[in-house]
């Protein structure tokens, strides 16, 4: 358990943080292209990530790394599948129906 | 001891935040889907590492410090890889439609 | 202070499920569904529930988010169709008035909550010293109620079932999934040679830690899995044929497992799914480790779907 003023400072950052995602969430979600919105995952990859282990280690809870590190492969693996879903219906199935 | 880490964590978490304004300051008024990308994976990127260092010292074994440092470097490698997949998604996009 | 981060997330998680039930796109709703549920993996490590906050990033967040995405790019050719019907007035006021009054339903539930919540926290601590695990949820899931694990893992079989079920009859046993292109510079081939190893390891160290901290043979599963589709997704390997011995195997390994030492303990303990004094540690970790690949295939053809190509006999 982090003491005090250490504890303190963290969640401080910890809700700034979560404030720029936020913000961040505001104008990717909006944005023009598919591609601008696919970076909603990408954000939460650092940025989520950043938040949760603030918040753990100021709570004290050890295995928020454990947490991280299973949301950093798995926020990856959406991402991917995003890409992936962009390609097959923007018409790349050409390449892809190959039987 | 514990001063100085606590020192350390708080300049590094300035630091962290430092660009994780940055970065989203960028994603907002960079003007088209490439720079957003590149303020959002390198700036973000940036600014966890330096909430992970600043977390180093505050970990309670040795362990955890060393699991804190494979998320860095996981996320590095898969945000690099997925900017560049976003990238050229972007680029088919224009390309296309 | 930390009640400031739950407002904060309380109000982002509202906005982004209204923006995900409002907004037309659907790639973009989905779009937004992946931060909603990340967000929720704050949400529940911030009410100290560790184990959940992992299953929600690994199931809630990532292959529903991948599920979902899957089912939008499906559905694209019939989206625009869809959104140009409206529904007309009197369809939306019945709309509106029933989900009001669910709402004030859970809400009236909530508030009329007994405090303190019963609980039987107590009794498990009590008796955990018996199932040789440390994590309290380990134990209740693999030892307290091992019947409703047990249970889930069947019910996940007959999912599988009834997904293979809506192949067309001639693909019945064949591939699922179109075949994938691989580009030689694809630097989705990158990652997908790159992260897997990494991903298993991260799989199998969250399966092995679950019996003590938080973590499981659930989510363990959920990432190895996440890691074979990326590899599928990237082109590097293509799905197998659901017709093979060794997939079906592998598929009912974990059930045929837990069921067999269900009724090994119905004769050395007396009840079914009992363990033998002292050797709780030992059937879990044989039950779990069963368990883990089954989870993980299964998992992966829920993902993959129907077989779509058809598989000629070798």
């Amino acid at each position: 358990m982090t003491d005090g003023l250490i504890a303190d400072v963290l969640i401080a950052v910890c809700g700034l943080v979560l404030l720029m995602v936020a913000v961040g969430l505001l104008s990717v979600l909006r944005g023009p292209t598919r591609a601008d919105r696919m970076m909603a995952a990408q954000l939460f990859g650092t940025g989520g990530i950043a938040a949760l282990l603030l918040v753990g280690t100021a709570s004290g809870v050890d295995s928020v790394v454990d947490v991280a590190l299973t949301l950093a492969v798995l926020a990856a693996f959406a991402s991917v599948a995003f890409v992936k879903a962009d390609r097959q219906s923007e018409g790349d199935t050409e390449n892809e129906e190959r039987t | 001891m514990k001063t100085a880490a606590d020192v350390f964590t708080i300049v590094a978490m300035l630091g962290g935040l430092f660009f994780f304004v940055a970065g989203t300051l960028g994603l907002l008024r960079f003007p088209d889907t490439y720079t957003r990308l590149h303020a959002l994976t390198k700036a973000d990127n940036l600014g966890l590492g330096m909430v992970v260092v600043g977390l180093l010292p505050q970990a309670g074994h040795l362990v955890v410090a060393l699991k804190l440092i494979v998320v860095w470097l996981l996320v590095m490698l898969t945000s690099s890889d997925v900017s560049q997949l976003i990238a050229r998604a972007a680029r088919r996009q224009e390309k296309g439609s | 202070m930390i009640s400031a981060i739950s407002v904060g997330i309380g109000i982002l998680l509202l906005a982004l499920a209204l923006w995900t039930v409002v907004v037309r796109d659907t790639f973009a709703a989905v779009a937004g569904f992946i931060p909603y549920g990340l967000l929720l993996t704050l949400a529940w490590l911030v009410l100290r529930a560790v184990d959940v906050a992992l299953t929600e990033a690994a199931i809630g967040a990532g292959l529903t988010g991948a599920l979902l995405i899957r089912a939008a790019s499906r559905l694209h050719p019939t989206e625009a169709a869809a959104q140009a019907e409206t529904p007309g007035l009197g369809t939306r006021v019945v709309a509106g008035v029933a989900a009001a009054a669910v709402a004030v339903v859970i809400a009236v539930c909530l508030l009329r909550l007994p405090d303190p919540a019963p609980t039987l926290a107590p009794e498990v601590a009590r008796h955990i010293e018996a199932t040789g695990v440390g994590n309290p949820i380990t134990a209740v899931l693999l030892s307290f109620r091992a019947i409703d694990t047990l249970l889930e893992a069947i019910v996940l079989l007959f999912g599988v079932v009834g997904v293979w079920s809506l192949a067309p009859d001639r693909c019945w046993g064949g591939r699922p999934g179109l075949a994938q292109a691989v580009g030689p510079n694809d630097i989705l081939v990158y990652l997908a040679r790159v992260l897997p190893p990494i991903g298993v390891v991260i799989g199998i160290y969250i399966f092995w830690a679950g019996a003590d901290h938080p973590g499981g043979k659930f989510q363990g599963a959920t990432v190895i899995a996440a890691m074979w589709l990326l590899v599928m997704m990237s082109g590097l390997r293509d799905a197998p044929p659901v017709n093979r011995r060794w997939l079906r195997v592998v598929l009912v390994l974990g059930p045929a497992v837990f069921i067999a030492l269900g009724l090994l303990g119905a004769v050395m303990a007396g009840a079914f799914l009992a363990y033998p004094d002292g050797w709780a540690k030992l059937w879990i970790i044989v039950i779990e480790a069963a368990l883990l690949p089954s989870l993980a295939v299964t998992l992966v053809l829920l993902m993959v779907g129907p077989p779509q190509r058809p598989e000629v006999s070798p």
